[in-house]
């Protein structure tokens, strides 16, 4: 009966998809409602194909089994997110070295397949890593299964349309111009009802739980799916110009937009990129190194300071524009104030590992987990530093940015999910182990080298490229010309693409090795760690 | 109360106010007998794969 | 009082009330207030909305991402103000829904972009940016001079546009999609109400093609006003300190 009310369902959405289609006011939206009814179409042959009719067959109700295929799909999600969006990545890198890569084709321009990028790295790999992870954590700390039936997989679907549907956006230029925030009003509204259905799970399995207490990486999964709500829903505010129409015009405009945008966009790392990744370390470092949280009162106080403070830090982005003074002081105070938590929270993380700091040489995963743990520290200095209104007068509008950011999405974000995955992967499909351990350390370092060569080419472009726009010559004319400070840059454009690719290798490997170990074989190979005598 | 006198008592009593519900949050995280109940709860990850 | 943490700890309602207020506040205390304090937008003389053909062009230079390599924010830097010219105000982009502040250079600011080449400069250099600035790195936009820009919903345009606080007048929606064509067609009836509707608006065949009105045309109409609006010889810069 259920599945015949659910087909029922798809199939409604189906014909309203269709006629939306039909009756579009503007091509861009009738593909992505073709889009929705193929979707649409997908689930109703799919749900008809699982039903069996006959009313003899007695359901098998697996009654506290942890649900697990779809954090199996989750993974299997975030590995092909992720190569996407480090392929997508690497080549628009390559078309800032050599312009001509943009092939004088409207779908492969820069500026189309940036958001591309950040979407897909930021939302598809990363949000597929929260989701598939923190169904999987907020089961085991709880010792229940997830709450609601299927409506998981339906989180999980859901969220992979949303990423469709913003994909090809993007590519025709359907996009808001916020960033991070770039799908249009009814893409925005799709992911609202997922978003709030995987609330629905993640609460509802806190509140049939098994344990007395909630153990703290939920208390980061939970604050990052409630703030991001709030965030989304806040800043995609916006009148449509014709509701079968892909164009919005955002409620806000000029210097309160801005103020919301950054406040978003600054909190979508905080909470997106941060808080939820921080669940992750809560759980999967204790989980790899075999020992408990170096102290769980400091991650009480990591929690709710750093949760306070994250949300004020968003006028930072604004610094020296015409968001007034006040304003601007206050982001930069509390986005100084941050660094505290942060490196809280790292110090929490890498003294996990005191008394067993020998796994470092012999466990390439706890190393990948350390270096992500390093890294966040790193990355959490740096921003506090260039939230000072001094330094950021000569880093805004600038490479390093970029490579900031990238300290932190390459360095802390990627190398924590790959560390968590390469955890998780033996133990969802039931292997006794990786395929390899030597493929992770060698993904290990070309990772931890790409990074390296990526933010340190972009220190330099960027301090560089800030100096040359200020420099003055004797008689007071500025110096350099702006294209002569994009010429400038060309190497290092050439250095960060090589970055990038090394990570991406990276990426690669892993993808092999998780195939292989799915496929249940093993690699025959030296162990990790062991001093091989000379003979 | 106009600008210049919201700005000053949000940057004189805001601050006070701010760092005493830090010092709360604090207090409260080691009050007495929280360790045994917070040790517990740490173990929690390691109890199920 | 003690229990009382602990509680927090264990009921999942409470957690999830208490996080959600501690994330609400900092966000209300930054950006409410920017909506009612008087100050926040300086007061100046010359900002209009934008005329339809503008506003199509600006829904172009959205659309193709130029925000991303382009900002349309000088800041009050000695070096800013000789390269760019006057820094922006909030003023300035109040009608903008949404902003274009944009947070990288990739290319030169913008904001004050307006009257700086010509037409066929614009044209030029976003058919083959190489050809103009060699050293550039900026991607080909010339399928804009081969793509008719929309006409037909432009009054939807600026009803949307009414509904979030821009202030046009009926007579503006009504005559949206004549005033779009008639901009560029500096030969044709309609060119005089744009001029008197749009005050400062450029009335020019902007792309060199007068048979068609193409999205090059749109955007080059968007490019050639960008930061040229405000009056600054009645511009007190002391009057608006925030």
């Amino acid at each position: 009966m259920i599945s015949l009310g659910k087909m029922a369902i798809y199939g409604v959405v189906f014909v309203l998809a269709l006629l939306a289609a039909a009756k579009a006011h503007d091509s861009l939206f009738a593909v992505s409602a073709i889009i929705f009814a193929l979707a649409s179409a997908i689930a109703i042959i799919v749900t008809a194909r699982r039903t069996s009719f006959s009313t003899n067959v007695a359901q098998a109700v697996s009654g506290d089994e942890y649900l697990d295929g779809v954090v199996r799909a989750g993974m299997i999600a975030t590995m092909f997110w992720g190569i996407t969006g480090f392929l997508v990545g690497v080549t628009i890198a390559s078309q800032l070295a050599f312009p001509a890569l943009n092939l004088e084709w409207a779908f492969t321009n820069f500026g189309r397949l940036r958001p591309l990028h950040t979407s897909a790295v930021v939302f598809a790999f990363g949000g597929n890593a929260l989701i598939a992870t923190s169904f999987y954590v907020v089961q085991r700390t709880n010792g229940v299964r997830l709450a609601f039936g299927n409506l998981a997989w339906f989180v999980f679907w859901g969220y992979q349309l949303f990423i469709v549907l913003a994909a090809t956006g993007y590519l025709m230029g359907v996009t808001q111009s916020r960033e991070y925030a770039e799908p249009e009003w009814f893409v925005d509204i799709w992911l609202t009802i997922v978003w709030v259905a995987y609330l629905l799970v993640f609460l509802g399995t806190l509140y049939k739980r098994k344990e007395p207490h909630i153990y703290v990486a939920n208390w980061f999964y939970l604050s990052f799916i409630v703030t991001i709500a709030m965030l989304h829903i806040v800043n995609n505010m916006a009148v449509p110009v014709s509701f079968l129409g892909s164009k919005s015009y955002s409620l806000f405009s000029g210097v309160q937009d801005a103020l919301t945008q950054w406040w978003y966009g600054h909190n979508a790392v905080g909470f997106f990129l941060t808080a939820g990744f921080l669940g992750m370390m809560y759980y999967f470092v204790p989980k790899q190194a075999n020992r408990p949280v170096y102290s769980y009162r400091l991650s009480i106080i990591h929690f709710w300071s750093l949760i306070f403070m994250y949300i004020w830090a968003g006028p930072h982005h604004l610094h020296y524009t015409a968001l007034p003074d006040w304003a601007q002081t206050l982001g930069a105070a509390f986005s100084i104030m941050l660094w505290m938590p942060s490196w809280g929270g790292m110090i929490n993380g890498l003294m996990t590992l005191s008394g067993a700091w020998d796994k470092l040489r012999t466990d390439p995963i706890i190393r990948m987990m350390v270096i992500a743990v390093a890294f966040y520290g790193m990355s959490t200095f740096e921003g506090p530093m260039m939230a000072i209104k001094a330094v950021n007068s000569l880093s805004h509008y600038t490479d390093w940015t970029i490579g900031h950011v990238h300290s932190g999405a390459l360095g802390w974000v990627g190398m924590i999910t790959f560390g968590s995955m390469y955890y998780l992967i033996p133990k969802l499909w039931n292997r006794d182990g990786l395929y390899s351990l030597r493929l992770v350390n060698w993904h290990f370092w070309l990772a931890t080298l790409g990074i390296v060569v990526y933010a340190s080419s972009m220190w330099v472009s960027g301090i560089m490229q800030g100096l040359m726009w200020r420099e003055y010559d004797a008689q007071g004319f500025l110096v350099y010309s702006f294209a002569e400070s994009v010429a400038a840059m060309h190497p290092f454009y050439v250095i960060r693409a090589i970055g990038g690719t090394m990570y991406l290798a990276g990426g690669l490997i892993m993808a092999w090795n998780f195939y292989q170990t799915v496929k249940g074989n093993k690699r025959n190979e030296a162990p990790m760690g062991v001093v091989v005598k000379a003979a | 109360m106009d600008y210049e006198t919201f700005r000053h008592f949000s940057s004189s009593w805001g601050l006070v106010y701010l760092f005493s519900v830090f010092i709360v949050v604090v207090l409260f995280v080691f009050r007495p007998g929280s360790k045994k109940q917070y040790d517990e709860t740490s173990q929690i990850p390691l109890k199920r794969d | 009082m003690l229990e009382k943490h602990e509680r927090i700890e264990k009921s999942a309602t409470l957690l999830f009330i208490l996080s959600f207020i501690v994330v609400t506040i900092g966000g209300l205390v930054e950006i409410a207030p920017l909506f009612y304090l008087k100050n926040t937008i300086e007061k100046v003389k010359g900002m209009r909305p934008y005329s339809p053909l503008e506003l199509a062009g600006r829904n172009v230079y959205i659309r193709e991402g130029c925000y991303l390599c382009h900002s349309q924010m000088i800041r009050p830097f000695r070096d800013e103000v000789e390269r760019y010219g006057h820094y922006s105000l909030a003023a300035e982009s109040m009608y903008d829904h949404p902003f274009q502040w944009g947070s990288k250079r990739t290319g030169p600011d913008l904001a004050r972009v307006g009257n700086r080449y010509s037409d066929k400069w614009h044209v030029q250099h976003l058919k083959n940016p190489q050809a103009v600035v060699p050293e550039s790195v900026m991607p080909s936009y010339a399928f804009l001079a081969n793509t008719d820009v929309r006409t037909d919903d432009a009054a939807m345009h600026l009803t949307a546009n009414v509904r979030v606080g821009v202030p046009y007048t009926k007579e503006m929606i009504e005559n949206a999609t004549k005033d779009m064509i008639a901009q560029a067609n500096p030969d044709s009836d309609g060119a005089d109400d744009v001029k008197s509707r749009y005050p400062k608006a450029h009335v020019r065949d902007f792309d060199g093609n007068p048979k068609r009105v193409t999205e090059m045309d749109a955007l080059v109409a968007y490019l050639q006003m960008l930061g040229t609006l405000v009056d600054f010889k009645a511009y007190k810069a002391e009057d608006n300190l925030r």
